[in-house]
């Protein structure tokens, strides 16, 4: 898929939460092409402490609008400070970049998507896409609190959507992995995106029960395109770029202890 | 427009504006970015004899207008770049030149021999700096003797343009220059990374696996000018300036410092369109001030 550079206007920008924002970019000519899963690599301009690219997943492309939107955890300087923009700025991304997620033909029949935390952003478009090709997946969603569970309603449209928050203001309290659908239905394919230790347990949910699983790792990149080598997780294959090779791959391709 | 070609140790080139090895992949990586053939030479990935699974993750920290990396000179061996990548980029139509690195002297000369002989690899860069792996010619170019030692070996098998990349981690670089020179090298490029070191408070942990790493980006710059500049004095070779150029203005500082080239490096992540700025910029400078050739700006520092 050809990649490109481009300098991008805010249409909106959303306070989520205090520590969320929802960026709604959109150019005069038509984007390009983005598959669920990829993401971009933002400009940070203005932060005297920030000197590389932030790697921000796609967390939905608005045809109509012609609008691509980036869900921001406000992390640190670089990510405060791109939250900072205000409609008509112009925000510079590389993209689309990055694999994205396997379709499978049966849209895996029923589909589990699993995330948590900041890890839900890719999975809005990804659900849409199935939507869109006929399929209605299950949302689980995880956060810390009621209020960290963000895009509720935009879920619900394409799929049913469960939810956990660790201390039981929403959903069932406790972690993803610990919901009660897990042991009630019974999925033919995992998709997870979040924090290392979920996706891990996610995974290990997976392989334990004989499921298809593909996580979305968030490796420290630099350049994003597969020249820096910097953002390798070990494969059956060596070292691979997250950035190029990934971000989404396969459990059985990486060799986690689980 | 001016004339931009630069010779470089006999490596003819059509603007003086390469990229730094390790940041550019083969080149093939940033081709919907940039037209490959506007740039004035490629300098591809550290190429080691045998394959090499680099150091492991994480391998890059960000610093205040830098970063570290750890890579470790992860690559696939010269055996596969020449079976697998030099079909795919032997037809671009710009200088490739292979970035060659290795543990011990033998291997740096099989691998410069080896690639000898592929007719469209006009120049080699020998690393003897990389700073990320316990023998990854770190040895070599921190003494004079080393350096010029490797030199000497590549030189007897290796008969095209032979740049020598310096490490900035030394006493004297000056002296390296001068002994790499007395060793057969046609060109020198510097500088390296500069040995640095990124800690995780919270954590009280090293942020990369191997504790310290190599320094890039603009944060290095004045420390690389200085460099060049020493380096362009003590040399009648000419000299390819790199770290931490980020712009055509920082490349035409290089240039003025007696750089009879540059390299960027960093840049290229955070503008993967940035070298063919920085030839733009470059070419507008000198129309500006009136230079018909970019020759006419090297080493023309007036201090």
């Amino acid at each position: 898929m050809k990649k490109y550079i481009l300098d991008l206007t805010v249409a909106e920008n959303l306070s989520l939460h205090e520590n969320y924002v929802l960026l709604k970019l959109t150019q005069a000519e038509p984007l390009p092409e983005m598959l669920p899963g990829q993401f971009a690599e933002i400009r940070v301009d203005g932060s005297c402490t920030t000197f590389l690219r932030r790697p921000i997943s796609i967390n939905f492309v608005d045809r109509e609008k012609n609008e691509v939107w980036f869900l921001v955890q406000l992390v640190g300087d670089g990510t405060r400070k791109l939250a900072s923009v205000k409609k008509g700025d112009t925000v510079n991304a590389v993209l689309p970049l990055g694999n994205g997620f396997t379709f499978l033909p049966d849209g895996g029949k029923k589909t589990l998507l699993v995330s948590g935390g900041v890890g839900t952003a890719p999975m809005l478009y990804f659900g849409k896409a199935l939507a869109e090709k006929g399929f209605r997946p299950t949302f689980l969603l995880g956060a810390r609190s009621k209020n960290d569970l963000l895009q509720l309603e935009q879920f619900a449209a394409y799929g049913d959507v469960y939810t956990t928050t660790e201390d039981g203001s929403a959903g069932e309290k406790g972690y993803v992995t610990m919901h009660s659908i897990l042991q009630q239905q019974k999925f033919d394919m995992i998709y997870t995106c979040g924090p290392k230790p979920m996706m891990m347990a996610v995974a290990k949910y997976a392989k334990t029960n004989g499921i298809e699983c593909e996580v979305s790792l968030e490796n420290t990149m630099a350049c994003g395109v597969g020249a820096c080598l910097c953002c390798v997780e070990k494969t059956d294959e060596g070292h691979v770029c997250v950035c190029k090779e990934g971000p989404v791959f396969n459990i059985k391709k990486l060799l986690w202890q689980i | 427009m001016a004339d931009l070609r630069v010779n470089v140790g006999g490596l003819e080139m059509k603007n003086p504006v390469m990229t730094a090895s390790g940041t550019f992949g083969y080149g093939l990586e940033f081709q919907d970015f940039v037209d490959l053939e506007a740039i004035g030479g490629i300098i591809v990935k550290g190429t080691t004899l045998m394959p090499r699974e680099g150091n492991p993750y994480p391998r890059m920290a960000e610093t205040p207008m830098g970063m570290l990396n750890a890579v470790g000179l992860q690559n696939k061996g010269v055996h596969h770049f020449v079976n697998h990548i030099y079909p795919q980029i032997k037809d671009i139509k710009t200088n490739m030149i292979v970035n060659v690195s290795g543990s011990q002297v033998e291997d740096y000369a099989e691998t410069a021999s080896v690639i000898n002989e592929l007719e469209n690899i006009p120049a080699i860069e020998l690393n003897i700096s990389c700073p990320n792996v316990k023998q990854g010619g770190m040895a070599f170019g921190v003494s004079a003797r080393g350096a010029a030692e490797v030199v000497a070996a590549v030189r007897k098998v290796y008969g095209k343009t032979l740049i020598v990349k310096l490490s900035p981690n030394v006493t004297d670089i000056a002296e390296i220059a001068r002994a790499v020179e007395g060793a057969g090298a046609d060109s020198v490029s510097l500088i390296n990374t500069l040995l640095g070191m990124a800690i995780d408070a919270e954590k009280r942990k090293p942020i990369l696996s191997t504790v310290t790493g190599g320094m890039s980006g603009a944060a290095v710059k004045p420390i690389a000018l200085r460099m060049v500049w020493q380096v362009a004095k003590a040399v009648k070779i000419p000299v390819i300036g790199l770290g931490g150029i980020m712009n055509w203005k920082d490349a035409v500082e290089f240039l003025l410092a007696g750089a009879s080239a540059v390299q960027i490096g960093t840049a290229n992540f955070i503008d993967p369109a940035v070298t063919v700025k920085v030839a733009k910029g470059i070419d507008d400078y000198l129309d500006r001030h009136g230079y018909k050739s970019v020759k006419d700006i090297i080493g023309a520092l007036e201090a």
